[in-house]
């Protein structure tokens, strides 16, 4: 290695592989993992997200699952949670909708307003 | 580069690897490809997480849950309802006592806990080069080679404070100036990895864990004392160390982190291994390097000392691996930075590797100037079986041993010699009070008799002697008369044996004359142990 600058360039490159195991404040997508929701099809949505992520480079959103949170009637359901904003949950998210979710909310901060499940 | 979701971390330290970590890994792996799962979880075995009784240990992130004692059982499980659904399996997890871990709340384990040298010990994977780059690795080497003179590098480590965790506690900056200072065409660096005090294993642990911030502590070392070549000095037993620091060092040869001309400096330095065989001496300096020419593993005659004159002649560093591992977040971060931790005296942290009769046995780091009480009930959740704290040895087999009046006394390198014990390499037996006194001290004595080398009369005859006795005492023929022979030949092979070995080999037995001189008594007087746990 000839320089600091291309140190620099592997460690940024290198943080991104570890970052998940840093914990602190990042953006997090949980999608619910019931019986209830893989039935539904939410590991289909879960891939989405991956490949949606993987597509985009980003490497900064955790993703992660939760159990039945009792409204299985809107499985699979996403949640989207970043820092210093609302949480969000969608319902009915098929593989396109999570697409769109990623692409609007998560990279764009746009909340996808019609698939939001309206909490009390 | 490929996204996961989770990373599932399995300790692959010695300790876990004895209680099947391989297997679990396996079928974790195994399982993730049935199911689907292995393009979004990563499976990474890293170096030790810490407590070692417990293992095998995984860790799941993003939640940072931790599994004990994981069988290959239960592998399918963890992967169907936590990685699949992401229901934690409550019943294995342990109580979130590590760092990272965000799910559980951290209890006194990790709060008194410092983590300077352990950094990456557990966290990342010790084969990743680029890990280690990742958690600011090499960045500390680039900072002395491109931004620092080497004099300037030593002036650091100088106010750091840091000094020999080998057990000598010698002043690392001072060692470091008096090879500088020496005139000569060649030196060296050695890294001392023959980790042979009983009950000690953090240096294995550092080495297989983050071999690279001992490659690079070494190179940092070398520029500051003008070095081209190192060694790590390995125990031939340690195959796994020595695996990782062989990996280690071919994977920064080949981005030029050791060799030649690194970071357009100028500044040239190759590391190789050396491997030991196993002798108690070879950890002492002189010796090691007596090894290392292949001669017999003997300390030689001091003065001179390595730093001017060590290995084949050249002035030579040798650095104990906790110490050197303490060397690049002290470049990265100042000497003021590292003297924030730890007493005045003794900045700084300690890596103590806890074994006996206690509940978390394992490896921890904590400042210096701790005391007993907090780490063997606060970190280490106290005695088991409700039993009572007897005394704990501190320093392994060669340090003293203290009673539970003195649990309240500052673990560092300056009050515990005050004690007449000592700090050494940080390994921590503790005992209950089903222990009989002399009945240790037999074994103890025993191992030393067994390891002298026999250069020197004082330490070839006195082990043996202090053996003798001991032994005697323990099948209920000693007498007064040897009591006072004990003291008599432990003050004289302090004050004449050639190096550490024999200096400090009567210790244990100081200390236990000292403060259980009641129990010694016991086995003469009444030819009884008041313990009733010994042979008599």
């Amino acid at each position: 290695m000839k320089t600091v600058e291309e140190l620099e360039r592997i460690r940024k490159q290198a943080q991104a592989m570890t970052r998940l195991r840093e914990g602190g404040e990042t953006t997090k997508i949980v999608v619910g993992m019931g019986t209830c929701g893989i039935a539904a099809g939410a590991r289909e949505t879960l891939s989405a997200i991956m490949d949606e992520l993987a597509r985009r480079n980003i490497q900064d959103v955790i993703v992660t699952q939760t159990g039945c949170i009792g409204l299985c009637e809107q499985e699979p359901i996403i949640t989207v949670v970043m820092p210093g904003r609302e949480k969000v949950a969608y319902g009915k998210v098929s593989m396109e909708k999570a697409r769109k979710i990623v692409a609007s909310h998560v990279v764009n901060g746009q909340v996808v307003g019609e698939w939001v499940i309206p909490t009390g | 580069m490929q996204f996961y979701r989770s990373h599932v971390l399995v300790c692959g330290g010695t300790p876990c690897v004895l209680e099947g970590c391989r297997a679990v890994r396996d079928a974790l792996t195994g399982e993730l490809k049935r199911l689907g799962l292995d393009e979004e979880i990563r499976v990474i075995e890293t170096g030790c997480l810490g407590p070692c009784a417990l293992g095998p240990v995984i860790v799941v992130y993003p939640e940072g849950t931790l599994y004990e004692k994981v069988t290959v059982s239960d592998v399918p499980q963890i992967v169907e309802e936590h990685l699949l659904k992401g229901r934690i399996v409550r019943s294995l997890t342990g109580e979130g006592r590590l760092r990272g871990i965000v799910s559980y709340e951290e209890p006194a384990y990790l709060e008194t806990q410092e983590r300077i040298v352990l950094r990456n010990c557990g966290i990342i994977d010790p084969s990743s080069i680029e890990e280690y780059i990742a958690s600011d690795g090499y960045r500390a080497l680039a900072k002395c080679l491109t931004e620092m003179e080497p004099c300037d590098v030593i002036e650091v480590v100088k106010q750091s404070g840091l000094v020999g965790r080998g057990g000598a506690a010698f002043p690392t900056g001072l060692k470091w100036g008096f090879t500088a200072n020496a005139d000569a065409d060649e030196k060296f660096i050695i890294c001392n990895a023959d980790e042979g005090e009983p009950g000690t294993f953090k240096d294995r642990l550092v080495l297989e864990g983050d071999p690279h911030s001992i490659l690079e502590a070494m190179a940092i070392a070398g520029y500051a004392v003008g070095a081209r070549r190192g060694f790590v000095y390995i125990r031939g037993e340690y195959g796994l160390s020595i695996h990782r620091i062989n990996q280690g060092i071919q994977q920064a040869k080949a981005m030029g982190l050791l060799g030649e001309d690194i970071f357009g400096s100028g500044f040239s330095f190759d590391v190789e291994v050396r491997k030991g065989a196993g002798a108690y001496v070879c950890g002492e300096e002189t010796a090691l390097i007596e090894s290392m020419e292949g001669g017999r593993g003997e300390p030689r005659f001091k003065p001179p000392y390595p730093g001017t004159h060590g290995f084949l002649g050249k002035p030579t560093v040798v650095n104990n691996v906790e110490t050197l591992a303490n060397i690049p977040p002290i470049i990265l971060n100042g000497a003021d930075w590292y003297r924030g931790f730890g007493t005045l005296r003794c900045p700084g942290t300690k890596v103590f590797t806890m074994t006996g009769d206690i509940n978390s046995k394992g490896l921890i780091e904590v400042p210096m100037g701790i005391t007993l009480r907090k780490i063997i009930y606060e970190i280490g959740g106290g005695i088991p079986e409700g039993r009572k704290f007897k005394m704990a040895q501190t320093g392994g087999t060669s340090g003293g041993c203290l009673p539970s009046e003195m649990l309240d006394v500052p673990m560092d390198y300056f009050t515990l010699p005050e004690m007449g014990s000592a700090l050494g390499s940080g390994a921590l037996l503790i005992m209950d009070d089903s222990h009989c006194i002399v009945d240790i001290a037999e074994s103890f004595m025993r191992f030393f008799a067994r390891e002298s080398c026999g250069k020197c009369v004082p330490c070839r005859e006195g082990t043996a002697r202090l053996h003798d006795i001991v032994k005697n005492l323990a099948q209920g023929n000693g007498t007064y008369e040897d009591l006072r022979v004990l003291k008599d030949l432990s003050h004289a092979m302090q004050k004449t044996a050639l190096c550490g070995l024999g200096q400090s080999a009567p210790i244990p037995i100081m200390t236990m004359l000292k403060y259980f001189g009641d129990e010694f008594e016991a086995h003469i007087k009444d030819r009884l142990c008041p313990t009733g746990t010994c042979r008599l």
